[in-house]
């Protein structure tokens, strides 16, 4: 019987877990797919908001401004990319000026620090490269741009080493609710009990909730295009380049990445399929089209790749963070949409804080806070780098050419808590195969430490684990042989 | 390894290699080259498909056997090298930086640097094709190399985008190896391959090449099942009702090559926006002195016999330059080479008669598919070449021959034109 059971291990889901480790108690994370971060969490926009968006009083609100709050100490606990660059919303049309004062006094009653109203002439001082059609701009200093991957990872991986279990490639069936108040969760892969459950199925969190409250939710899956731009591109702005928002969210953004790409999007489509992560034509014009409309001559012919994801949009658009009133002991965390990303800590916290008053947390002793991230080569100078190969050669083979990765890197991502199994595994922790040439160079080659390292076959090697692999079968030399 | 040498070169490929043994049979006994892959011979280690070296060695060889032709006289020239080894910066000064396992980071001035990188396939991110993005699609050199060198098939069942050599190659290798290769699409009216590749590998197969097509949607969540094809029009965009779906459990891009020129724009030389590599001179000379380049790192070649070729210049050239002190040759003053009305580019972009041999072959590609046109060549006004060619085609390149001696009977000569013309 474990204490918690986590649905998702997401960023919503990490996040709980990362705070939950602090405590004495037994919870396990299930997740579907073949390892954390896998959905909404692995396609956004990377950026940490600065709270003006949401509606005052919202949950959003809250927890927008105080996870950005958290977010340096965070990073700095959990070795995670994170650079405070601002934000601008940029108003291009005279007579939406007054749009921009209220986001500006929204955000002042949200708690937002630093928000100031820039003229046109100031907007195009701090950001060249804004729109000619500039009428002025909202300036948001706390607003930051992060790694995702790295942040949903190295909570899960603290987690892990606090000795939470996760039990990837499991999907949870149904949940019924035994006398005793427990919960019994049926898996593909068997049945789990719990005495308390935190449900932080991002897009699923409607169908999860549905298997034990009468009072349904429902989730609208909102896909979202982007893309990605070469580093080549990445300075085009040194902000995140906001238009005005709209019912449908905050718009398509320009902004550079914490890797140093530059990245573009997301459309807002509703759509029905909770997998429907293709993109499309007509999105990737929309957003090339709207990008431009408040950042000029952005070099679209530099995009390296591009991707969907779904947003969680529920219903009553805010956050819904609560015991489920007719399922005493399950806790939703349903519609974490934007500002997800920027509020997960403090979801984390919002979950323990639901929990204490259901049941006994006591701190846990000599609990780990904090967590190296995957040992980078970037940067380092030649006397550091030399140390570095003397103690271990494999620092001096590099693997990815278009990121600089070595081989020390990707054997670290993959031997570390809750390593990869994957090639995206590898690519979320590394960088290998994010770059320019999109692992056209280094797949085989990661596939062979891949192999080495976890004694799989080449068959048995995935993209992302399921049925993505890579390969069929030996060609018929290799199989006469 | 010593610790300076005369000469280095970045890659041990088909340029790498014929750069390295000219420059020695050109007398220098300082030559370095830095490989990356565990062996020397570059992307011809995984064509294990024949054709090659039918100019060079008058023979037709495959590219592992053409590649250790050159690999050979290397080894008897004692010619030094290492493998494993990523270069990881080039400095204006010629000071090469570069990382192994063994060695670690090191630093080796050089006299010389000649450049020979090759290039890298266009990857799907940047076709920007629509849909998912599930495992099964690869880049041909890839798949190429997951066949020939690790000996697994990708899948049985295959569509290739884009008509480019690799491509055509690797559907008749997957044909061999037992695969269903369905259909190329290729976005353009005309192929981007050699036509011997289009007859050898689709033709002979019966596969159908659809030009003015291209993949339109991507299905398959986790691993990919099926594409759409459509028709596109002049202007590049699709044509609605065209659309057919092919199942097949891998995709294939061969939709371009770009030259791997990370190393050289860091560098700080100078680039020429349409072949993607350097602009260099008669020498094959960048704008840095001393830094030379060579094969498809310069511009993407159709022959591997042209690449061994102008390695071979860009060896001698450099040994030259060391020779002459490490300055500028014996110099007359640079004339322009300009590609224009359907020439897309040339190499080399300017000639100095005071350096050129007594021949100098000038190459270039043609931006659309020309029959029974003229390859004309104008010194100044004056139209002193006009070459009838039956057909020409972009995926094959041209080139036009210079004599020393009409340059230097025209003492105010400021501007070379290559152009196509009708009659």
């Amino acid at each position: 019987m474990y204490d918690v059971v986590i649905i998702g291990a997401g960023v919503t889901g990490a996040a709980v877990a990362w705070k939950l480790a602090e405590y004495d108690i037994k919870t396990c994370v299930i997740e579907k797919c073949s390892d954390v971060c896998e959905g909404t969490s692995k396609a956004n926009s990377a950026i940490i908001h600065a709270g003006y968006d949401a509606a005052v009083g919202s949950l959003k609100a809250k927890l927008n401004v105080r996870g950005n709050e958290m977010m340096d100490k965070l990073c700095e606990d959990l070795d995670i990319p994170f650079k405070r660059i601002g934000s601008l919303v940029v108003c291009i049309h005279k007579e939406a000026l007054p749009g921009l004062k209220e986001l500006y006094d929204r955000g002042v009653k949200n708690g937002v620090k630093g928000l100031k109203l820039l003229s046109k002439e100031e907007a195009l001082l701090t950001e060249p490269n804004l729109s000619d059609d500039t009428e002025g701009a909202l300036f948001a200093p706390s607003a930051g741009i992060i790694c995702p991957f790295e942040l949903n990872i190295a909570m899960a991986e603290v987690a892990a080493m606090n000795g939470t279990e996760f039990k990837l490639n499991t999907e949870v069936k149904d949940i019924k609710k035994d006398a005793d108040g427990s919960f019994r969760i049926i898996t593909d892969t068997g049945e789990l009990r719990a005495r308390y459950v935190v449900n932080a199925a991002g897009v699923y969190a409607d169908v999860i909730h549905n298997m034990v409250s009468a009072q349904k939710n429902h989730i609208t899956q909102r896909r979202g295009d982007y893309c990605l731009l070469d580093k080549q591109a990445g300075g085009h702005v040194s902000h995140v380049i906001f238009p005005q928002p709209t019912d449908l969210g905050k718009g398509v953004l320009v902004a550079p990445t914490v890797h140093g790409n530059l990245i573009v999007g997301p459309t807002a489509i509703d759509i029905e399929d909770k997998e429907g992560t293709a993109t499309t034509a007509e999105g990737i014009g929309e957003l090339t089209q709207k990008a431009g409309s408040h950042v000029k001559s952005i070099p679209m012919n530099k995009v390296i790749t591009s991707f969907s994801g779904l947003r969680a949009h529920e219903d009553n658009n805010d956050f819904i963070i609560e015991e489920v009133s007719d399922a005493p002991g399950f806790i939703d965390c349903a519609g974490i949409e934007s500002p997800g990303l920027s509020s997960c800590p403090a979801i984390g916290e919002e979950v323990c804080d639901i929990l204490k008053k259901l049941m006994n947390l006591k701190k846990k002793e000599n609990v780990i806070t904090k967590r190296k991230g995957v040992r980078r080569t970037e940067g380092l100078s030649a006397e550091e780098m030399n140390a570095l190969i003397k103690e271990n050669p494999a620092y001096g083979n590099v693997i990815c050419r278009c990121e600089s990765i070595t081989e020390g890197e990707i054997i670290d991502a993959i031997h570390r808590p809750l390593g990869a199994k994957t090639l995206d595994g590898i690519k979320r922790r590394t960088r290998a195969g994010m770059g320019r040439c999109q692992a056209g160079f280094c797949m085989p080659r990661t596939m062979e430490i891949l192999s080495r390292e976890l004694g799989m076959s080449y068959e048995d090697i995935t993209k992302s684990g399921g049925s993505s692999n890579i390969v069929l079968e030996r060609t018929k030399e290799e199989a006469e042989r | 390894m010593k610790n300076s040498y005369d000469i280095v070169i970045v890659g041990g490929g088909p340029a790498g290699l014929a750069a390295a043994v000219a420059a020695k049979e050109a007398g220098n006994d300082s030559i370095l080259i830095l490989e990356r892959d565990k062996e020397l011979g570059g992307i011809l280690n995984q064509c294990i498909h024949n054709g090659f070296g039918l100019h060079t060695f008058k023979e037709e060889l495959t590219g592992p056997e053409y590649a250790d032709r050159f690999k050979q006289r290397v080894f008897e020239l004692g010619i030094d090298y290492k493998l494993g080894t990523m270069v990881m910066n080039i400095d204006g000064d010629r000071t090469v930086t570069a990382m192994n396992r063994d060695d670690g980071m090191f630093t080796i001035p050089a006299k010389a640097v000649i450049l020979a990188m090759g290039c890298r396939e266009r990857a799907r991110g940047a076709l920007n094709i629509p849909g998912y993005r599930p495992a099964g699609i690869f880049s041909a050199g890839c798949a190429q190399r997951l066949v020939n060198i690790e000996g697994y098939m990708p899948g049985k069942e295959v569509v290739i985008l884009g008509s480019g050599d690799i491509g055509l190659i690797m559907a008749r290798r997957m044909t061999l190896e037992g695969a269903k290769v369905k259909v190329v699409a290729e976005l353009m009216p005309y192929s981007g391959g050699l036509k011997r590749n289009i007859v050898q590998c689709l033709d002979d197969y019966g596969i159908p090449l659809k030009l003015s097509h291209t993949v339109v949607d991507i299905e398959g969540k986790e691993h990919i099942k099926a594409v759409t094809i459509a028709e596109v029009g002049p202007d590049r965009k699709t044509v609605p009702g065209t659309e057919e779906r092919y199942t097949c459990d891998t995709l294939l891009l061969s939709c371009g090559l770009i030259p791997e020129n990370e190393l050289s724009v860091s560098a700080g030389i100078e680039m020429n926006p349409v072949t993607g590599g350097a602009v260099v001179n008669e020498s094959l000379e960048t704008s840095m002195p001393g830094i030379f380049a060579c094969g498809n790192v310069l511009h993407v070649h159709d022959l591997v016999d042209y690449v061994s070729e102008e390695a071979k210049r860009a060896g001698q050239n450099a040994v030259k330059y060391i020779n002459a002190g490490c300055r500028e040759g014996n110099t007359e003053g640079n004339i322009e080479i300009v590609a224009e009305s359907g020439a897309r580019y040339t190499v080399p972009k300017t000639v100095d008669t005071g350096r050129m041999e007594d021949l100098l072959t000038v190459r270039f590609r043609v931006g659309d598919v020309y029959k029974d046109s003229f390859v004309s060549v104008y010194f100044d006004d004056e139209r002193v070449m006009h070459n009838k060619k039956r057909i020409m085609s972009p995926g094959e390149m041209e080139q036009i021959v210079l004599k020393k001696n009409d340059l230097a009977d025209r003492k105010n000569l400021r501007k070379i034109t290559v152009k196509i013309e009708n009659e």
